[in-house]
């Protein structure tokens, strides 16, 4: 573990296993995506819904949000974490061929056999932990692959100081397992049955999943990407990260803040007080660190901002740290007891999680695979005028996504409280449903734009790679790309 | 201690991330299993008979929750709406809990005896059909026979969760003391499949009574929610104690 060793060749890296992640993660995401759209779709107008049971809201909600957490969020970390650690320890990855290649088969086959359970009707009803328990179990042996082939790879590393994007890739891999493991305490109805009875049961039952189901956030959505922000924004900047010192102080707060917070989807229920006031105060406080890493992100940018101008990717990056900011921004408010009050249980929740989930997580991996995917294959991007249009219809499509839930969560909190002169209830619940119809019409339309997006860059993507290998680009970027290693 | 020493050894940044994120949960889940009035002390409360159960898997696997909550918060207009605020006992013997988190539809935590047998199957079977806006899906294939055979190993995998379904005299016994004798004897397990019959006879829950239907279950279960507990009997600040 010599500092002074020749930086390693591309050749030495083990790319093949993060081409086949990047290329699941597109897969699942438009497919995932398209599941969102549909049952987007489905409440605009219920026909759609046409009696068949594979594909009511209620079975297809989970398709939806498994997808496109764990098949297209989840298989770009790993193709991005195995990318980041071999690059940034100078080394090969741990394992071999076969290991790594475990790890791929084995998401794949949890994610894809998952999926089709739900539409089957094979649900743990844990949101974002629905798969059954033999998928959970699949999921877990996988976990420990991953983490062992992640964290012996840093053990061999050829420098001996472990890159800030580790640390955060790193915390996602430990919490993750942690959150999994106690989150499906389940007892199965037979060896031979899919279903299955959680181990805890009521207000102890809603806490363990909310905790799980806040940390699903906070590390699977949020610290992950995070590590992808470190090491790619950075990079695509060719500017060392702002400051060092605020990525190590967010780095230990949002780790420890994130825990807390899982409480505050459980506010006014019949959680006792005390676990809700807990996770308030400490989602007020994670804004601080939350912020402190969004100004880590569109700091190193200081002094090249031109790049916002002429290149996309950047402009990609630079707008997911705006939404981190927005939407750690507007987590906190909704968890003041007051405003989750009128928030709570409508499409404000909805709205504020794609905020994160579009306008975060995914723009910050459209970005990083924009620039990661031409120097995988060894080639340069197909297009970077299409990037520039895909920024465009993403971004529009983000924000009639989230204004229209807006309308639509306000609306109908400020309906379901509304009484008239004489004290009582001025609407029914069906009217506010009534009201409800125009904004999950232009949600439907934000979130078809969206997904347009996602087809230009899988069709860029794939002219990239196995396109005739055409000079489409400006002279001004090329020299960017000369700029690059491989 | 300097950050580089944490940043040159793996061993030591694992072990540190795992002391930070270990506390948050321990410190607010924990205490959830110890401290005496999380779950408040209320007569009436009991597990789900074995038709029931069924009808609340129907619930879970055609994902119900995802529309419709079962939480009533302490509200004017909620309790307006759906009855007195939710108490975490009525849910003690839900595995999963479905409190879900959003309300396309509305809260159903207390949706039981507010509509008839009648009413619930033909809005299951055709929501538009009683009410023109709804944007509910129909469930046509609830009238589809249930399958029972394996409630016996149901109840046994809650009894392991912590369900007091009996399957010993003294287990029974405790069942009759505490819920009643004919409840008891629904909650033997050795009886799951001639109770599931039992009751799906005892009533006309979906205009069918020659087939013991899934839409039986769905409608027994819907109908028992949020009726165990007799509210007239406390007084107003009681339940405000435990919070």
């Amino acid at each position: 573990m010599s500092a002074n060793t020749v930086a390693i060749t591309a050749e030495q890296y083990n790319y093949d296993i993060v081409k086949k992640f990047a290329i699941m993660a597109m897969v699942w995401g438009l497919l995932g995506m398209s599941a969102g759209v549909y049952i987007a779709s489905e409440l605009a107008w219920p026909f759609l819904n046409f009696d068949i049971a594979e594909i009511t809201f209620g079975r297809l909600r989970p398709v939806h949000t498994s997808l496109v957490i764990f098949g297209f969020g989840g298989s770009a970390l790993f193709a991005t974490s195995y990318y980041v650690v071999q690059r940034t320890c100078q080394t090969t990855l741990w394992g071999g061929k076969w290991l790594p290649e475990f790890t791929f088969w084995g998401w794949q086959l949890s994610v894809g056999i998952g999926v089709v359970l739900y539409m089957m009707g094979y649900t743990e009803s844990r949101e974002y932990a629905e798969f059954v328990w033999p998928v959970d179990l699949g999921i877990l042996v996988t976990w420990v692959a991953y983490a062992t082939v992640f964290y012996m790879t840093i053990k061999n590393r050829s420098q001996p100081h472990i890159y800030v994007a580790l640390w955060f890739y790193s915390a996602f891999i430990l919490a993750t397992a942690l959150l999994h493991i106690f989150n499906n305490l389940a007892v199965p109805v037979a060896w031979n049955s899919f279903d299955s009875y959680s181990l805890f049961g009521g207000v102890q039952d809603a806490m363990t999943q909310w905790w799980y189901g806040h940390n699903a956030v906070g590390f699977f959505l949020t610290a992950a990407f995070l590590g992808m922000m470190y090491y790619f924004l950075p990079k695509q900047a060719e500017r060392p990260i702002y400051s060092y010192r605020l990525s190590i102080v967010h780095f230990w707060a949002l780790t420890f803040l994130y825990m807390w917070v899982g409480g505050h989807h459980l506010l006014w229920t019949a959680l006792p007080d005390w676990v809700g006031s807990l996770a308030s105060a400490f989602s007020i406080l994670l804004l601080l660190p939350s912020w402190g890493g969004m100004i880590n992100g569109i700091m190193t940018l200081s002094g090249a901002w031109e790049k916002l101008r002429s290149d996309p990717i950047m402009l990609f990056m630079i707008t997911a740290m705006a939404f981190y900011g927005m939407s750690t921004f507007e987590g906190p408010m909704m968890s003041l007891k007051s405003v989750n009050a009128l928030s709570h249980y409508t499409d404000w929740t909805i709205g504020h999680v794609h905020s994160g989930a579009l306008g975060w997580v995914a723009m910050i991996t459209i970005g990083s695979f924009y620039h990661m995917v031409p120097r995988l294959w060894g080639t340069k991007l197909y297009s970077t005028k299409l990037v520039f249009t895909h920024f465009w219809i993403a971004t529009i499509g983000i924000v009639l996504y989230i204004v229209s839930m807006w309308v639509s969560g306000i609306g109908q909190g400020l309906m379901l409280r509304a009484f008239d002169q004489y004290g009582n209830l001025a609407y029914t619940f069906v009217e506010t449903v009534t009201f409800m119809h125009i904004p999950y019409v232009v949600r439907a339309l934000g979130g078809a734009m969206f997904l347009s997006g996602m087809v230009l860059m899988a069709y860029n993507l794939y002219m990239t790679v196995w396109g005739t290998r055409r000079e489409v680009m400006p002279v001004a970027d090329q020299s960017a790309l000369a700029a690059t290693r491989t | 201690m300097k950050h580089e020493s944490i940043e040159i050894n793996s061993a030591l940044l694992i072990i540190l991330t795992l002391l930070v994120i270990s506390i948050g949960g321990l410190v607010e889940i924990v205490p959830l299993f110890h401290i005496k009035g999380t779950v408040e002390k209320v007569d009436g409360i009991h597990p789900y008979t074995p038709l029931e159960q069924l009808g609340r898997d129907v619930y879970v696997r055609e994902g119900c929750y995802l529309c419709h909550s079962q939480m009533i918060r302490p509200f004017r207009d909620e309790q307006l709406r759906y009855g007195h605020y939710s108490l975490a006992a009525e849910s003690q013997y839900d595995h999963p809990f479905q409190w879900g988190s959003k309300r396309t539809g509305p809260d159903l935590a207390r949706v039981g005896g507010k509509y008839s047998n009648e009413w619930m199957t033909q809005h299951l079977i055709h929501p538009q059909s009683l009410v023109p806006e709804s944007i509910m899906p129909s469930y046509p294939w609830l009238m589809q026979p249930l399958k029972f055979g394996d409630i016996e190993a149901r109840m046994r995998a809650l009894r392991d969760v912590g369900v007091p379904y009996s399957i010993n005299q003294a287990e029974y016994d405790a069942n009759v003391k505490k819920f009643g004798k004919a409840l008891a004897d629904q909650f033997v397990i050795a009886n799951g499949v001639a109770s599931v019959k039992e009751e799906a006879a005892s009533q006309n829950w979906d205009g069918n009574p020659k087939e013991i239907t899934q839409m039986d279950a769905l409608v027994a279960y819907l109908q028992v929610l949020g009726t165990m507990v007799d509210f007239s009997k406390y007084n107003q600040g009681y339940f405000s104690t435990f919070r």
